[in-house]
C-alpha cells in the first residue's frame, strides 16, 4: 500500500518536471506584462463588461417575468 | 429563484474562465503564443451554438409529434440564439485566423463548411418570414431544420476530418487533447463551455419568453 502511494507520488512529480520541462521553451509570452501586472487592468476590464452584460439579463429576465404575470392576471 | 440557479451557474462558470483564462499558465507555443488563451472563447462559442441547434433540432422534432406551438417557438428562439453564437465564432475565428494563419479567411474545410452551414440556417429564417400561415410555418420550417441539422453536422464535424484542415483535431492533424489542451488549460476550458452554453440556453428561454408574450397580445387583439 505504502509503495503505491509512493509511486504515484513519484509520478507525479516526474510528470510535474516534464511539464515544466516542456514549459520552458522559448515561445515568445506577455511575461512583463504579467510580472508588472498590468495583466489585472485588463481582466478587471473584462470582468466588468461581463458582469454589467449578466446585470442587464437579469434585469430582463425580471421584466419579462412581470410582463407574463400581467398577461396571465 | 429557486428555478434560476443554472443562470447564475452559467454567469459564474464563465465569469471564472474569464479570469483564470487570461491569468492562469499556459503552454508556451511559437505563433499561437498568449493567443491560445482564445482557446476559452472562441471555441466556447461553437460549443454552445452546436447545442443550441441540437435543442432547436430535437423541439423540431417534438413539434412534429404533437404540433404544440410552443414546441415551434423554443426551436426557432433556440436556433436564433444558435447563430447569433456562430456569429460571434465566426468573427473571433478570423481575428484569431488573421494573427496565427496570416489571413482572415483561409480555404479551410471547417471555415467554408461553417460559411455554409450558416447559410442553411440564414434560409430557414427567410423561409419562416416568407410563410404567413402560423401552423403551415412551424411545420415547414420544423422539417427544414431536421434536415438542415445533419447537414450542418456533416458539414463542420465529418468533412474538415477527411479533407486537410489547419484545425486541431482535423485533417491529420493531432487533436486538443494532443498538446494544446494540457491538464491546467481543460479546467478552464470545460467551465468555460458549460458556462457559455447555459448562457445561451439562458437567452433562448428569454427569447422563446418574450416570443408568447407577442402571440399573447397579437391573439388578444384579433
Amino acid at each position: 500500500m505504502r509503495s503505491w502511494k509512493m509511486n504515484r507520488l513519484m509520478t507525479l512529480l516526474i510528470s510535474l518536471l516534464i511539464t515544466m520541462a516542456a514549459s520552458a521553451q522559448d515561445a515568445e509570452m506577455a511575461d512583463v506584462m504579467r510580472a508588472n501586472g498590468k495583466i489585472n487592468v485588463v481582466v478587471a476590464v473584462l470582468a466588468t463588461i461581463f458582469i454589467g452584460l449578466i446585470v442587464f439579463l437579469i434585469y430582463l429576465d425580471r421584466r419579462v417575468k412581470k410582463l407574463e404575470k400581467e398577461s396571465k392576471g | 429563484m429557486k428555478k434560476n440557479w443554472w443562470k447564475f451557474l452559467g454567469a459564474a462558470l464563465v465569469f471564472y474562465s474569464v479570469i483564470a483564462g487570461l491569468l492562469n499558465p499556459v503552454p508556451r507555443l511559437d505563433i499561437l503564443n498568449e493567443s491560445i488563451r482564445n482557446l476559452y472563447f472562441h471555441v466556447p462559442m461553437w460549443f454552445s451554438m452546436i447545442a443550441m441547434l441540437t435543442a432547436s433540432f430535437v423541439m423540431s422534432i417534438i413539434y412534429l409529434g404533437n404540433q404544440k406551438k410552443k414546441f415551434d417557438i423554443r426551436a426557432t428562439e433556440f436556433t436564433y440564439t444558435g447563430m447569433m453564437l456562430g456569429l460571434f465564432g465566426i468573427l473571433t475565428g478570423m481575428i484569431w485566423a488573421q494573427f496565427t494563419w496570416g489571413f482572415f479567411w483561409t480555404n479551410d474545410p471547417k471555415l467554408n463548411g461553417v460559411a455554409i452551414g450558416m447559410l442553411i440556417y440564414a434560409g430557414y429564417y427567410i423561409l419562416r418570414q416568407a410563410i404567413e400561415d402560423h401552423e403551415k410555418r412551424a411545420r415547414v420550417s420544423a422539417v427544414f431544420n431536421i434536415f438542415a441539422y445533419p447537414i450542418f453536422v456533416v458539414l463542420i464535424f465529418v468533412l474538415p476530418r477527411i479533407n486537410d484542415s489547419l484545425h486541431p483535431g482535423n485533417g491529420g492533424n493531432p487533436g486538443f487533447s494532443k498538446y494544446d489542451l494540457d491538464d491546467g488549460m481543460r479546467m478552464v476550458f470545460y467551465p468555460a463551455v458549460l458556462g457559455w452554453i447555459l448562457i445561451g440556453t439562458w437567452i433562448a428561454t428569454l427569447r422563446t419568453r418574450i416570443k408568447k408574450l407577442e402571440l399573447h397580445e397579437e391573439l388578444e387583439d384579433e
